[in-house]
């Protein structure tokens, strides 16, 4: 008797959304592997991240950071530093092999596996940031045009068919010459912060479409009636019920958007509207156009291999969890 | 058909004004006064004014004051210098701080700003409401943006060419490098679609698929200065960059061939799903029940019924096309809408960049409309609600 009450208790228990998505996901070994790729770019950025923290808190111990973080140095057995500061000779630069240099250095002498280390930082930076302050603005504001209607919902059509309008490329590069080295309400923006709120404050479109669709669709459904019913405010019945429901459709639409916020990113360093002074993928690949015709093409090779391999497992990881986590959305 | 027309155009209204609004927070607002920039470090007041002049800064945002016939603000230039010059100093004192430094010209500036606004204020005390509401005007920056966008009047470039001349010098490069690149990356796209939408499930659909995604993954400057190098440098089979005595179709080859293989990735995988929802519907079955050859299924069904996709975007790509490529300009040195855009970043010149926004989304706009007018000619089943 007991053991048959315990059977259908196990029964009823039924399973999240989340948990049958991660039951489906883990199936496929390849996706997973794309996965545990994504995590390591993100661990990697936040490692330097980590150690740049402790070389400021622990200078003073002597902590100088680890030596594969440190891409300023220049390496090389029988390397000598230039005179002046940006004098380089192409001798400088040592191409791949065993040992110090697996990947080689530039013509200043600085090894490029740890540039590319560097670079993922940056690119993970700028795409972290641009995916909130997109979301920031695309979910809350989807959602209320969707839910409310009317003069709320003629707004923010509006809002994003205007953006829409201004060919993508352009509207970016506009947001990032005019934000670049200004000072906005008295906060200074340099470097890559120009670059992930001109990417952020573009990209928010889709998914506010996205999101406002679906919450149109949704609105009548039975599990918001019910909240209606026991009377759930609206801000409850948007943040509590609806939003959560459509948690996924975000996730999917983020991890294929973050591809583009990468590549984004790598061409508005390549024009010099990104970080200046320090590496990123963009400017390795931009130091090619001198490079390669002195036949260095391994500072190019890196920074395309690293961008390419977070690319590939990006693509093969969305489309998985786009898959696993809504069935219906399957394309093949 | 008319009254959807009248209406769709109607609809047209908010978004220029919306793209408009959008340009003018950008480049005047965010963007600001860039006269110092333009004229140079060393330039004096009166080169300073000039610029101001010529470019607008002299005007107020959204509406300003100006002085009367009979208000000499000569006479009262030394006055409000010395005032304002005093006012910094108290200020500075007040916050135990040296006095920050300024330019003459923006002093000069600011004293005016104060002396109209001290006629203004007196008009009003004196009850002269006439004379302080004359001198209140609406011709500002504000109305001068759309003035001139609606006029496609965009003034001259920080280079002293006029915008609208070098804009128009670049859409025959721009479109004869994108015309066929465009071209060729769609005639091969939907064959392969098609070909893949007939072979799905087999080996060869698995590995378009993921030869398509490692094509996405490839970053696009990689496969520019890679081709570059490989094809023009390295084997000498095309010239490396653009020459203007040469013809045209000389320098076009290579950019358009490395601008089709970088887009075909994302563009086959697009149209794959336009031809595999087409190929799983019922009257595909219903076809080839009836017997008819997989030749005439293909091309007499299936692709027509996949032309409301292909024709959307294949019209909503077309504005793209005047907007050149960006990155195949600047490597190959073809001097079209990219190189443009590139040059007008590099000098920071937010006049060109004003202008092109405005343009390209006009012309988006209005290609938009003439989708939804191609909707109805492709497809009877929709109607004008």
């Amino acid at each position: 008797m007991r053991y048959k009450t315990e059977k259908v208790d196990t029964l009823i228990k039924g399973r999240s959304l989340w948990a049958d998505g991660w039951r489906r996901l883990r199936k496929r070994k390849f996706a997973m592997l794309c996965f545990v790729i994504v995590l390591a770019y993100f661990a990697l950025a936040a490692a330097v991240y980590l150690d740049e923290f402790l070389k400021s808190r622990f200078a003073a111990q002597g902590y100088t950071g680890l030596r594969m973080f440190n891409w300023s140095q220049t390496v090389g057995p029988s390397y000598q530093p230039p005179m002046e500061k940006y004098a380089w000779t192409p001798d400088n630069a040592q191409a791949p092999q065993a040992g110090w240099a697996l990947l080689g250095t530039d013509f200043l002498g600085q090894s490029t596996w740890r540039k590319m280390v560097y670079g993922a930082k940056t690119s993970m930076t700028v795409a972290i940031c641009a995916s909130i302050i997109s979301l920031m603005i695309g979910v809350p504001l989807g959602a209320l045009a969707g839910y409310f209607r009317g003069k709320v919902d003629d707004l923010v059509v509006w809002l994003y068919t205007t953006l829409d309008t201004i060919p993508y490329i352009l509207l970016v590069m506009a947001f990032a010459v005019v934000l670049r080295n200004k000072t906005i309400f008295g906060w200074e923006i340099r470097g890559i912060t120009a670059v992930y709120l001109a990417i952020g404050l573009t990209s928010w479109v889709s998914i506010c479409r996205l999101i406002r669709g679906e919450v149109l669709k949704r609105k009548e459904s039975e599990y918001v009636l019910a909240a209606r019913a026991i009377g759930c405010s609206n801000s409850r019945i948007i943040f509590r019920h609806l939003l959560p429901n459509m948690f996924h459709i975000v996730i999917i639409n983020l991890s294929l958007q973050f591809m583009a916020f990468i590549h984004a990113e790598v061409i508005l360093s390549f024009l010099g509207l990104g970080e200046s002074d320090r590496p990123s993928w963009g400017s390795m690949i931009d130091a090619a156009r001198t490079e390669l015709a002195r036949n260095v093409w391994w500072e190019m090779a890196a920074a395309t291999a690293a961008i390419f391999i977070i690319s590939l497992a990006l693509n093969i990881f969305g489309d998985a969890l786009r898959d696993c986590l809504d069935p219906k959305l399957r394309t093949d | 058909m008319t009254a959807y027309l009248i209406r769709r155009l109607l609809y047209m209204v908010p978004i220029v004004i919306g793209v408009l609004l959008a340009t003018f927070v950008l480049f005047k607002v965010v963007g600001g006064d860039i006269s110092q920039q333009i004229a140079g470090k060393n330039a004096d007041l009166e080169t300073i004014a000039e610029v101001r002049h010529e470019y607008g800064f002299d005007k107020p945002l959204f509406a300003g004051l100006t002085p009367l016939a009979g208000d000499d603000w000569q006479a009262a230039r030394q006055d409000y210098t010395a005032a304002i010059k005093n006012e910094r100093q108290v200020r500075a004192e007040s916050e135990n701080r040296s006095v920050l430094p300024i330019s003459a010209f923006d002093l000069d500036l600011k004293a005016q700003r104060k002396w109209l606004g001290d006629l203004f204020r007196q008009r009003l005390n004196a009850h002269q409401f006439g004379g302080a509401l004359e001198m209140i005007t609406l011709d500002s920056q504000f109305s001068d943006h759309f003035k001139h966008a609606l006029t496609f009047n965009f003034g001259r470039a920080l280079d002293r060419e006029k915008i609208s001349d070098k804009i128009l010098l670049g859409v025959g490069p721009s479109l004869s490098l994108t015309i066929p690149m465009f071209i060729g990356t769609l005639v091969v796209s939907i064959s392969m679609a098609l070909l893949v939408a007939f072979l799905r499930g087999t080996v060869w659909d698995y590995t378009i698929v993921i030869l398509c995604i490692i094509g996405l993954s490839i970053p696009y400057l990689s496969f520019i200065i890679f081709g570059q190098y490989f094809f023009a440098y390295k084997m000498d089979w095309f010239p490396i960059f653009y020459s203007p005595d040469k013809p045209m179709i000389h320098s076009i080859i290579l950019p358009a061939l490395i601008g089709i293989a970088a887009g075909l990735g994302g563009s086959l995988r697009f149209y794959r799903t336009v031809m595999l929802d087409e190929i799983r519907s019922d009257y595909v079955r219903t076809a080839f029940a009836k017997g008819l050859t997989t030749r005439k299924v293909l091309f007499k069904h299936v692709l027509k019924n996949a032309m409301i996709p292909i024709v959307t975007n294949v019209v909503l790509s077309i504005p793209f096309l005047v907007l050149g490529s960006l990155l195949l300009e600047r490597f190959f040195g073809i001097p079209g809408i990219g190189y443009l855009m590139i040059e007008a970043i590099n000098a920071r010149d937010f006049f060109v960049l004003n202008a092109l926004t405005f343009m390209m989304a006009l012309l988006i706009a209005v290609f938009t409309l003439l989708t939804d007018i191609c909707y109805a000619w492709v497809d009877p089943r929709v109607t004008f609600d």
